[in-house]
């Protein structure tokens, strides 16, 4: 279980992060939703070690992974993945190599398994094995977006995360990609946290609902109780009402 | 008045943390080559890289520089009549000086702007925290073999500099200007001693260090988006070139 607690970040004498109290319960999908800007990603970032809080704790299986060591951070991050927002996959790898990245780097897996398991993910993401050759640049958005889910896969990670799953993609393609994730939830049953903009859809994926709003999690619960929520914030924000009061310059 | 010297003092003490960030960032790069994974094939990527891609302008610069030397070092040591003096004139400004400055400059145009660009595209795009999330530290991943790879090519781009800058010189003073091609050899074989060629490396050592490092750092630390890539490529160039030149200052006078 991952649980965070009364997390705080200022950025530049600005509070991002005001007291975050959340709690990912193991093998379920929690979504983190909010506006853009509000501090979904500064957030995850925190969890994954890339950012230290100013203070609060977030507890891996009731270990404070801010006060860990270098070392016992680099050994929890064995332990999970992540779909960055844009893929993160690296340029000057092909599709094959990026897929492959994590086990040449942290195994001494042999070639001949490496190629079975890389192609196996590719396969698992509905991927062609004509792309491994090709370089990130030669992709479309969607399908950067299933090497990378690959890319985490292969890890056979524990606890995943993803930043904006399907930012930038068509509908059908944002479908594929929930799909996706759905079914390898299904069969890795991984704890993951999601943070995302995209409604309804993440509605579907999700097990646990939160909403960031002004530094604090608003709501918090399963999505039919965020989509019942009285709050006018999140009701609001769920039917995508054009915000008045933030942005003046509509008017 | 004192809002002119509050400015200055802020801008003096963010140069200093700059360069006390500077060389902690090296002191864990080249502490991480100690370290596994050694990373020997990255490390040849990044010479190819970094070395052998600059070759070509590298030996361009070398040639007209050393044409250039002799056929000004001709008119002059002509009303001397010293024309034999030339060789010694062409290789001893090349091997001390000429060789490894320019090839400096030449290589942080192109090479020290490349590396900025990748590793400011990578820290943009989400690549360099892939890495540190993969538990693959990317000083160690990316930034070292860099390192590496500027102490070596660089020393060896300057010998190839200073080689064709040699024949530049023999090309111009003795085919063209008909200054004799005994004289031109003898004369460098007398003049050049050891401590010019020794000079000369520490020299293309420091300065391939130098660059590698500033291109790396602000590429590290690159601000966001396409402008920020932009900006800090921009100060690489710049910012290695003034260190050449402030270096080669530094070690001129200690090698006096």
């Amino acid at each position: 279980m991952v649980k965070i607690i009364n997390l705080v970040k200022t950025f530049n004498g600005q509070k991002v992060l005001d007291g975050i109290n959340l709690t990912m319960p193991t093998g379920q999908i929690t979504v983190v939703i909010g506006k853009s800007g509000v501090g979904k990603s500064v957030l995850l970032k925190h969890i994954i070690g890339l950012l230290k809080p100013d203070s609060g704790q977030i507890l891996v299986d009731g270990q404070d992974i801010s006060r860990l060591s270098s070392r016992q951070l680099r050994e929890f991050k064995q332990r999970f993945a992540v779909l960055f927002q844009g893929g993160a996959l690296f340029d000057s790898l092909n599709v094959f190599e990026n897929v492959a990245f994590p086990l040449r780097e942290k195994t001494r897996l042999p070639e001949t398994e490496i190629s079975q398991r890389v192609r196996f993910r590719l396969a698992q993401m509905n991927l062609n094995p004509e792309v491994e050759t090709k370089l990130p640049d030669e992709l479309s958005g969607g399908m950067r977006k299933r090497v990378a889910l690959a890319r985490a896969m292969i890890q056979e990670p524990e606890i995943m995360f993803f930043d904006e799953p399907v930012t930038g993609l068509d509908p059908p393609m944002t479908n594929t990609v929930f799909h996706l994730i759905s079914r390898t939830h299904q069969e890795s049953n991984y704890t993951a946290l999601m943070v995302s903009h995209d409604i309804p859809e993440v509605f579907s994926v999700a097990h646990q609902v939160a909403m960031l709003h002004k530094g604090r999690i608003v709501a918090a619960g399963t999505p039919e109780e965020i989509q019942n929520h009285p709050d006018p914030v999140v009701q609001s924000f769920i039917r995508g009402e054009v915000d008045f009061l933030e942005d003046k310059t509509i008017l | 008045m004192a809002n002119l010297v509050r400015q200055l003092g802020q801008r003096s003490l963010n140069i200093v943390q700059e360069a006390g960030d500077m060389m902690i960032f090296l002191l864990e790069g080249l502490s991480l080559a100690l370290v596994p994974p050694f990373r020997p094939r990255r490390v040849l990527q990044e010479i190819y890289q970094i070395g052998v891609k600059s070759t070509l302008i590298v030996m361009l610069t070398g040639a007209f520089t050393g044409m250039v030397m002799a056929l000004q070092g001709y008119y002059t040591l002509r009303q001397y009549g010293s024309e034999g003096a030339l060789g010694s004139a062409v290789a001893l400004s090349l091997i001390r000086e000429m060789g490894p400055v320019l090839t400096g400059i030449m290589v942080s145009a192109r090479a020290g702007s490349a590396v900025t660009a990748e590793i400011g595209i990578m820290r943009i795009t989400e690549q360099l925290d892939a890495l540190d999330t993969m538990a693959v530290n990317p000083v160690q991943y990316v930034v070292m073999p860099k390192l590496l790879a500027g102490v070596i090519a660089v020393p060896l781009l300057t010998a190839i500099f200073d080689v064709v800058g040699i024949l530049g010189g023999y090309l111009v003073g003795v085919m063209l200007l008909g200054v004799s091609s005994g004289a031109y050899f003898a004369g460098m074989k007398q003049s050049v001693v050891a401590m010019d060629v020794h000079g000369g490396i520490v020299k293309s050592l420091v300065f391939g260090l130098t660059i590698i490092l500033v291109a790396c750092y602000k590429g590290y630390h690159t601000g966001p988006g396409a402008e920020g890539v932009s900006k800090a490529t921009n100060q690489t160039v710049v910012l290695s070139a003034v260190l050449v030149l402030a270096w080669d200052y530094v070690l001129t006078s200690f090698f006096m």
